[in-house]
């Protein structure tokens, strides 16, 4: 029986992309600090998708428990082939620049955790790749593709893990596990709750939505929802002589 | 937290609002911590100004299944899910919603905060009848859970409350058994109001749903087609007994032309909806969908009123002062404006509810009613005073009019329910643009 991952499951990306998934079938388990708030989205798929839904505790900052993670899961739940890292973290982005520790926990959360998770994980899902089909969702963001002002230490954080992915994404290659990159816009979620000038924001069932319909297409990366493509392109094309006079 | 445009689902009044989401109990106890005003919004299917205020929680993300007990048919739901949600998930193993109004988009939140009732309240009562428990995250943050024993009065209070006793998160509901997706349905055609009247009233104890489309545009007004049914018996089960309804095939983008709802329009729409029919009476097989939900197959079908949107108002009237009050109601509609393009009448029986739920034992008369430049308000506030005097009152989850004063007389146990909210609400931080209006807050 084939079952997902999802590590940071209180995000409503990461409830959407369950829910998705539950319907076609997949057995989940859902990684959360709290897995307390969780249990009504456990429950409701069990409920509704009758699959074997799992809850465990998962803290990407405990980077000591991270190297055994996999058997923590296999041990709670059985195998899996899907893994989907959702976690991240984005806090005021003024304060960041001033407050040390504030700064540590954006770049920790979204790159040394993510890194760390994903190599352990990764190792794990290389013994499994060859009994069945494995692979690796990964979220990032679009503030990855070039350093602003606004958001750079997040943007940083985020960046150095589009180019893991892309790393990861080659060593994997030859075992046949697909690695998918997703770098989202704005999204109606709790992490851009209350920014200044939002604009374009897709709901969490629509960034779901594209991020399986890339991984069933084997994508590599996705920005969602698509016309952040263009957007990106022109951001990255302005010349850095000019680029560093704008306030984006 | 983002700000925007909200209404009710007749587009007026529109209001700009404060509005966060809530995806979890925690982070309802966290919002109902912060200061100030606020009011829990479901989908926003009640007509006026009950699900609107300038700070808004959102309940559409608490959506989740908690429990369900296939043999006794108990379900547990967190109070943001859909009617259609719980429909999808219950039909399948033979269950369904044991009260249901005329679409299945609003939410058991939003249900449950105007007591809705359905075409069988004549028997079976609102749904506050089948609400076994309730668990409320109060505005201080603490969670209560109530039942019919335990905290009575805020279970009560809370049930047709309209939403100003606390911010509900889960509901306990008994769900109705079924042998088949499909009702045993008749259709009746009548001539006049007073045949109408009874036709309702004499196959109360027949069918367990029954109401009557009312047509209240043409010279032979009050003419309509009374639609009766009973779910089917496990002797008569077809072949594929569950089907599920299908999403809404059309959707309307945009408000369309007023015009669209002006008087020559409707009153042949009318006609026309009255004369499909031509035998007196027709007995039929139908799905549930069809039966219940006819307008859910077009989304957003409030947008047919235009820009300016429209008013619902519904009434509920002793037997006896019945006919009179209808026709007072009719005619003066009719001399201003447009009159009312759809009427829908039916019964109710003796089952009452909290102290602000809407059923008294009587008929009940829904009219839509295009806003058009807004002289009808004022002819509805004048409406009201001769319905105050046949001891009639008006659904708060339809309404958008209603003054003070007739309020207050309407609903005699108002005084009860304040002291109950003064207990649970001290500060009076619940509130709506109606609970303003009503002078309830």
């Amino acid at each position: 029986m084939k079952r997902a991952l999802i590590l940071g499951a209180r995000s409503p990306i990461a409830e959407a992309i369950a829910k998705k998934l539950a319907v076609s079938g997949w057995n989940l388990v859902l990684g959360a600090r709290q897995i307390e708030e969780m249990k009504p989205v456990a429950s409701d798929l069990e409920l509704t998708c009758r699959v074997d839904v799992n809850l465990i505790e998962f803290d990407a900052l405990q980077f000591e428990d991270l190297p055994t993670l996999p058997n923590r899961i296999r041990d709670k739940a059985g195998d899996f082939q899907l893994v989907v890292l959702v976690f991240g973290y984005m806090g005021n982005q003024v304060e960041v620049r001033t407050d040390a520790d504030e700064m540590r926990k954006t770049l920790e959360t979204n790159f040394v955790a993510a890194a760390l998770t994903l190599g352990s994980l990764a190792n794990y899902l290389e013994t499994q790749s060859k009994s069945c089909k494995c692979g690796i969702i990964a979220i990032t963001s679009v503030a990855g593709d070039r350093g602003r002002q606004s958001n750079y230490i997040y943007g940083a954080a985020k960046g150095g893990l589009n180019v893991y992915l892309q790393g990861l994404r080659n060593r994997l290659y030859p075992v046949g596990i697909h690695v998918l990159t997703v770098k989202p816009g704005f999204v109606d979620t709790p992490m851009t709750e209350g920014l200044e000038g939002l604009f374009l924001v897709a709901s969490p069932e629509r960034v779901a939505n594209d991020i399986l319909r890339a991984y069933n297409r084997r994508k590599d990366v996705i920005y969602t929802p698509w016309f952040w493509r263009w957007i990106l392109t022109i951001i990255r094309l302005i010349p850095e002589r000019f680029f560093k006079k704008l306030s984006l | 937290m983002i700000t925007c445009r909200t209404s009710g689902w007749g587009n007026y009044p529109v209001v700009t609002c404060e509005r966060s989401t809530a995806r979890s109990r925690e982070s309802l106890i966290r919002y109902a911590q912060n200061s100030g005003h606020i009011l829990p919004q479901g989908n926003c299917r009640s007509y006026g100004d009950a699900c609107i205020s300038s700070s808004i929680v959102s309940t559409l993300a608490l959506d989740r299944l908690l429990s369900f007990d296939p043999d006794t048919g108990l379900l547990r739901a967190e109070a943001g899910l859909t009617l259609e949600k719980i429909i999808r998930f219950a039909i399948p193993q033979g269950w369904f919603l044991p009260v249901t109004p005329g679409t299945k988009h609003p939410t058991i939140g939003g249900c449950v905060a105007a007591d809705i009732h359905g075409k069988n309240h004549h028997l079976d009562g609102s749904l506050s009848q089948f609400i076994d428990a309730l668990e409320i995250v109060l505005v201080d943050g603490s969670v209560v859970c109530c039942s019919r024993t335990q905290e009575p009065k805020l279970f009560w209070a809370t049930l047709g409350g309209m939403g100003l006793t606390g911010f509900v998160y889960a509901i306990t509901l008994r769900l109705r058994k079924i042998s088949s997706a499909f009702l045993q349905t008749r259709s009746i055609k009548t001539q006049n109001l007073a045949e109408t009247c009874q036709v309702l009233i004499d196959t109360q104890n027949d069918y367990t749903y029954s109401v009557a489309w009312l047509d209240c545009l043409s010279r032979h007004w009050g003419r309509g087609l009374v639609a009766l049914g009973n779910h089917t018996t496990p002797d008569d089960i077809p072949e594929d007994p569950f089907p599920l309804h299908s999403t809404a095939r059309f959707n309307l983008p945009m408000p369309l032309p007023r015009a669209l709802v002006s008087r020559p329009v409707t009153s042949l729409f009318n006609h026309f909806y009255y004369r499909k029919q031509w035998h007196r009476q027709v007995d039929d097989k139908t799905h549930y969908d069809r039966f219940f939900y006819p307008l859910d197959f077009v989304n957003n079908w409030n947008r047919v009123y235009g820009n300016r949107g429209f008013l619902q108002y519904q009434l509920a009237v002793p037997f006896t002062e019945a006919e009179r009050i209808i026709t007072h109601f009719v005619t003066v509609l009719r001399k201003n404006g447009n009159g009312s393009t759809l009427a829908v009448l039916k019964t109710f029986g003796k089952k009452y509810g909290g102290p602000l739920s809407f059923p008294l034992q009587g008929f009940t008369l829904a009219l839509d009613i295009p806003f058009g430049d807004g002289k009808v308000i004022a002819v509805l506030q004048n409406l009201t005073s001769s319905l105050l005097e046949a001891g009639g009152r008006v659904y708060l989850a339809k309404d958008a009019v209603v003054l003070k004063e007739h309020f207050r007389k309407m609903y005699p146990r108002v005084e009860e329910f304040q002291q109950i909210k003064e207990l649970y609400d001290p500060e009076c931080r619940l509130r709506s643009i109606q609970s303003d209006r009503l002078g309830l807050t």
